[in-house]
């Protein structure tokens, strides 16, 4: 196998994988690094993103990619009122009664996408894509908009969290939420606004995800784990940390069936997670430690 | 129905409401008395099950066993297995918040989903593993259920002794303590690590020995024989409706959701084919509504943990 093979079968694949999970990743070290908890519905929530962006292309006729703003802001709303109805009253009660609540959640999400949309297997296009040429790199046009698609969300949450007034008030929350209340941040606003970031990023790794592949209705429960591995590999609370976690955890897995039998990929995540727990807690770029 | 068929019907459902009390028990020592988030369950159950039928089903060839051992052995196996698969998960994951080993859970029961899918030479794969022997299975059929369900009931009360005697032992106060006041207990000179570490083992064991009972009862298991994220889930609901930390509350709850569950599905398979689908959907959604109500409602359960001082004067 030549090096550009190389590259075109393991590393290509694996970055796209690795930047869908990156989108998922960043949402789920928001949340546990600013609320606090292991949101266990995060990959059925993006099950629900995919398919309401599959309904918004169905109802409207419009292409995926007006579909996946409209998909983000459902699930944006979806999310908040998840928070407001499970979470929210859960808030001064040990944290792990809030994780349970999520698996529950799960588990309804997944039921009403199952319900809606059947158990069937769907995809956004039909058709075979070729791949174009891009100085040898083989790259699909989906896979190419995918790439810019995850980069323009990254660096646009960058610039909110770095230079805005409310994107500073949430890193404060997740450096120190005593301290941050005393400075005069809302909590509450910060929660929902959280909440309405991670949801819209939920509908995105979803969609990404329903696009390069297919879309079914426990897509985003094998989402869960990478998603969770990229975020503890990346450090809680970092989403740089989240983006490289992801990366890598994409790799990792494309790379992993040069060793391992095609059918243990998803392990390839588990295996990562409980590496980084015994050697590194703190992860890569020095998150946080529940 | 005729009345036959319908007591050989409760026979068979308190065969499974047995084992599932087993599940409760099981996870009321992790969670319960140690605070543990064990959200695969199915996993060592899956572990128990499987450990059981290698041991004590017949020679195959192309598979590894078929060890044709006596149906004890294979159940004492399935226990220590399936505990000693919950060792090196606790062993990473109990030094920090339960969130971690809430995921990595996740992880193993995924995990061992994949193996019992996969591995040809141990589990079978999708034929899975057939003609696994069965205590009392010469008898003719309704003696032979009379006769399980007993040994599934003395199972859960052997289990159940153990478990009231571990809470009110030392080893138990010690548990709760470490529950409620992690900084309190370790500054008294608690193990807290190696504590849970026990507990952990301890309920995953008795997972392994539910998925015995299950799979001595069934005669065979197959990859798809339980849905993890659906069993898992339903055990939750038993606790937690039933009263987390006291084992008479999990068996309570074990009944309870159980029998819903069943007529339930009973009354939706009677509905036209196309609307039955999503009504099993819908069972589910508010399976997961039920737990939210329940921790909103009544976080405690139907029957509360004690709290009264039995310490002798």
């Amino acid at each position: 196998m030549t090096l550009i093979d190389f590259i075109n079968f393991h590393i290509v694949p694996g970055v796209v994988l690795g930047s869908i999970y990156a989108v998922g990743a960043i949402g789920i070290t928001m949340v546990f690094g600013i609320l606090r908890f292991a949101h266990l519905a995060h990959g059925d929530l993006a099950t629900m993103g995919a398919f309401v962006a599959l309904s918004a292309i169905g109802l409207f006729g419009v292409s995926p990619w007006i579909a996946l703003p409209i998909a983000m802001i459902v699930c944006a709303a979806i999310a908040i009122g998840l928070d407001k109805t499970f979470y929210d009253y859960l808030r001064d009660r040990p944290k792990i009664l809030t994780v349970m609540a999520s698996l529950g959640v799960a588990l309804m999400l997944r039921s009403l996408v199952q319900v809606i949309w059947g158990v069937d297997s769907t995809t956004y296009q039909r058709g075979i894509v070729r791949p174009d040429d891009y100085f040898g790199i083989l790259l699909r046009d989906r896979e190419l908009y995918t790439l810019l698609a995850v980069a323009a969300i990254v660096i646009g949450l960058e610039t909110f969290l770095r230079k805005s007034k409310w994107g500073k008030a949430m890193r404060a929350m997740s450096d120190n939420p005593d301290l941050a209340r005393l400075s005069g941040v809302d909590n509450r606003h910060v929660t929902m606004l959280t909440w309405a970031i991670v949801g819209a990023l939920c509908a995105a790794a979803g969609f990404l995800l329903g696009l390069n592949n297919e879309l079914n209705s426990m897509m985003g429960w094998h989402l869960l784990l990478p998603m969770f591995a990229a975020a503890i590999l990346g450090g809680v609370g970092r989403v740089e940390g989240a983006l490289l976690g992801g990366l890598i955890v994409g790799i990792a897995e494309e790379l992993s069936v040069l060793i391992l039998p095609g059918q243990y990929k998803a392990a390839t995540a588990f295996v990562i997670l409980l590496l980084i727990l015994l050697v590194r807690p703190r992860g890569l770029l020095n998150g946080k430690v529940l | 129905m005729e009345l036959i068929g319908l007591a050989n019907y409760a026979i068979f459902m308190g065969i499974l409401i047995g084992i599932y009390a087993l599940l409760a028990l099981g996870l009321n020592i992790q969670w319960g008395l140690t605070g543990l988030f064990n959200a695969g369950i199915a996993g060592f159950f899956a572990v128990g099950a499987y450990t059981s039928a290698i041991l004590t089903s017949p020679h195959v060839v192309g598979r590894v066993g078929g060890f044709d051992l006596p149906i004890v052995v294979g159940w004492a196996g399935a226990i220590v297995f399936a505990g000693l698969i919950a060792w090196p998960i606790g062993k990473v994951c109990l030094r920090f918040r339960s969130d971690y080993l809430a995921i990595a859970t996740i992880g193993v029961a995924e995990i061992i989903r994949l193996v019992i899918k996969s591995e040809d030479w141990l589990t079978g794969s999708s034929r899975g593993i057939t003609a696994i022997p069965r205590p009392f299975g010469e008898l003719d059929y309704v003696a032979s259920q009379l006769a399980y369900l007993g040994l599934v009931i003395a199972a859960v009360a052997v289990v159940y002794f153990l478990v009231e005697r571990q809470l009110k032992s030392p080893w138990g106060r010690m548990m709760r303590a470490i529950r409620d006041n992690e900084a309190a207990a370790a500054a008294m000179g608690k193990r807290i690590e190696a504590r849970r570490l026990q507990a952990f083992m301890f309920g995953a064991a008795v997972m392994g020995l539910a998925g015995a009972l299950f799979v001595h009862f069934n005669r065979s298991i197959t990859p798809e024989a339980i849905d993890p994220m659906i069993a898992t889930f339903l055990i939750w609901i038993m606790l937690i409706l039933g009263g987390s930390g006291n084992n008479r509350g999990a068996i309570l709850g074990a009944i309870v959701i159980w029998v819903v569950w069943s007529v339930s599905e009973m009354l939706t398979d009677r509905l036209p084919t196309d609307v039955a689908l999503q009504a099993k959907y819908i069972r589910i959604f508010v399976v997961g509504l039920t737990l939210q109500l329940v921790l909103r409602f009544r976080p405690e359960g139907i029957l509360p943990e004690e709290r009264t001082r039995r310490t002798a004067r």
